[in-house]
């Protein structure tokens, strides 16, 4: 097969998924919903932690609610379920027939997810958000330059948990039940990301920890700049770090996979 | 009996397959301990910040987490409907079950045991003590029976809930379903509900009722009298939500048709 054929087969993935997921848009519907509630969930949760004071951990009360909202919302779009798919086709055994076929199963694996992905922009986060925004005082930034910042930095979020999710999902080749994993994993990221705990909340000690960790760049860089904590040139580390990680969990992700292949063995054949 | 017969055969069953897996069986426990672990560090993270949520002191969330992992290990463990859809509704393996005489849910239930995360529990338990003696509660005779009650009532809440949604799968074939979207949402019933607006605390109390799986019952046992009231309804609400769940099972069932092909 040649470059460019093997190129339009992989867009097909993307917009193969895109449409499956447009056919089954009902639950994305009650999805807004209950990101809406997660929003205000935290939202009364944080006011009861503030409860008066002034500022915590470097955010003001009204910093926390846009954090909140935004984080929620990137969440709408980076989230998907890579890691239960891989692990389901290993499970199953149809792996063996996706590892014959000419083209790579991981990079399929990710165009999937970016048609999801499209997806879940499109009709979860960006209706969520203005639902978001008519319920809660969310103040969004007016410049068009974070706005264009943010949208580079979200994509890299998905990115980089797609490939998380890439690399929880292969781990099914040698573990033979990985529903733990893949449980612990979603609470670990949710955490560490920043999503239920800006990570400037955390003890030293685990901030430094976390510094050293990808799960910061899902969540909580992206979200900073956002809501305007980080700016000027900060804003290009901040970058940098995503793409830092981008590039190093491609390791993980390219050995793990060649072990797989040659470690293949399907239960229950 | 017939039934408790079938318990039997079903865990002998889940022992020989799971001895195939030992491994797994730790990776499993390792990984269910270390979730619950990371609910945790957010309570902790929080009262580094404030000495009171609400009113509530960090003991008393904490002992409220602690309840709240007794029931939610005993729901996993015995309810574990995750990938209904995908494993009974889309692969059609549902009509192997129409064909037994036992009650489907009931065969469900028993071909997805999940013994490991019974250890959730366990370590509840020790969470609740150790909170308990923080806050210098004195363990009564009635601690006992009442602990007993409201921890089944609130295993039988979230089967009632997680029934009733499971059983939209019969109506849609969507792959995905409703159910990873709760997940978060059953978190929020283990925090004092009296911080949220009204909205979400009619939602927690009476239309997903999670608020009855953490700190409503247990709440009897910090002697909170705000809400007392609430943790002596929790019983009624159990049988209830599980009344509702189981028919919407059955109904669900008398409309599945079997899979396309």
């Amino acid at each position: 097969m040649n470059v460019s054929s093997m190129f339009s087969a992989y867009l097909d993935f993307i917009r193969i998924r895109f449409l499956t997921m447009l056919a089954y848009r009902v639950n994305y519907y009650s999805g807004i919903a209950i990101y809406t509630l997660n929003i205000g969930v935290y939202y009364f949760t944080w006011q009861a932690i503030y409860g008066g004071q002034g500022q915590l951990g470097g955010f003001t009360v009204a910093q926390m609610t846009t954090y909140v909202a935004v984080s929620w919302m990137a969440r709408a779009f980076y989230f998907n379920n890579l890691d239960r798919e891989i692990a389901a086709d290993v499970r199953d055994g149809s792996i063996a027939i996706q590892f014959i076929r000419p083209y790579n199963y991981v990079v399929v694996k990710m165009m999937q997810g970016l048609g999801e992905g499209l997806f879940r922009f499109m009709l979860f986060m960006i209706p969520g958000m203005v639902i978001a925004l008519l319920l809660f005082p969310i103040k969004l930034p007016t410049s068009g330059t974070s706005w264009a910042v943010f949208l580079v930095m979200l994509f890299l979020s998905f990115l980089i948990n797609s490939q998380l999710n890439i690399i929880t999902g292969l781990m099914a080749f040698f573990v033979e039940n990985i529903d733990g994993m893949i449980r612990m994993k979603r609470a670990v990221v949710d955490l560490f990301s920043g999503l239920i705990i800006p990570i400037s909340f955390l003890p030293l000690w685990l901030q430094s920890t976390m510094k050293v960790l990808p799960f910061q760049a899902i969540t909580y860089l992206p979200s900073s700049v956002f809501t305007g904590r980080i700016q000027g040139t900060t804003t290009w580390n901040v970058l940098g770090i995503q793409l830092l990680w981008l590039v190093i969990l491609l390791i993980p992700i390219v050995l793990l996979y060649r072990k797989a292949r040659t470690r293949l063995f399907v239960q229950g054949g | 009996m017939y039934y408790i017969e079938l318990v039997w055969e079903y865990m002998k069953n889940y022992m020989k397959s799971r001895l195939t897996y030992r491994a797994d069986f730790w990776v499993e426990v390792i990984s269910d301990l270390m979730f619950q672990f990371t609910n945790l560090i957010f309570i902790f993270v929080v009262f580094r910040h404030t000495n009171s949520l609400g009113g509530w002191s960090e003991s008393e969330i904490v002992f409220v987490y602690g309840y709240f992992m007794i029931p939610y290990g005993l729901f996993s463990c015995f309810v574990n409907l995750w990938g209904f859809s995908e494993r009974y509704i889309t692969k059609g393996e549902m009509d192997r079950i129409m064909t037994r005489p036992a009650h489907s849910l009931f065969q469900i239930l028993l071909e997805n045991l999940d013994p490991p995360a019974l250890m959730g529990s366990l370590i509840g338990t020790i969470i609740m003590i150790v909170s308990g003696v923080q806050l210098g509660i004195h363990i009564e005779w009635w601690h006992i029976p009442a602990l007993l009650i409201m921890v089944v009532s609130s295993v039988l809440i979230y089967t009632g809930i997680y029934t009733a949604l499971t059983s939209i799968s019969f109506y849609s074939d969507a792959p995905t379903g409703i159910l990873p979207l709760m997940y978060n949402l059953q978190a929020y019933g283990r925090y004092p509900v009296t911080i949220y607006n009204r909205f979400i605390q009619i939602l927690l109390t009476w239309i997903m009722p999670f608020a009855f799986v953490g700190v409503y019952p247990a709440s009897l046992f910090l002697q909170r009298e705000d809400m007392t009231r609430m943790a002596l309804v929790t019983p009624l609400m159990g049988i209830a939500i599980f009344a509702v769940g189981l028919t919407c099972w059955n109904m669900g069932v008398r409309k599945y048709r079997g899979a396309g092909s």
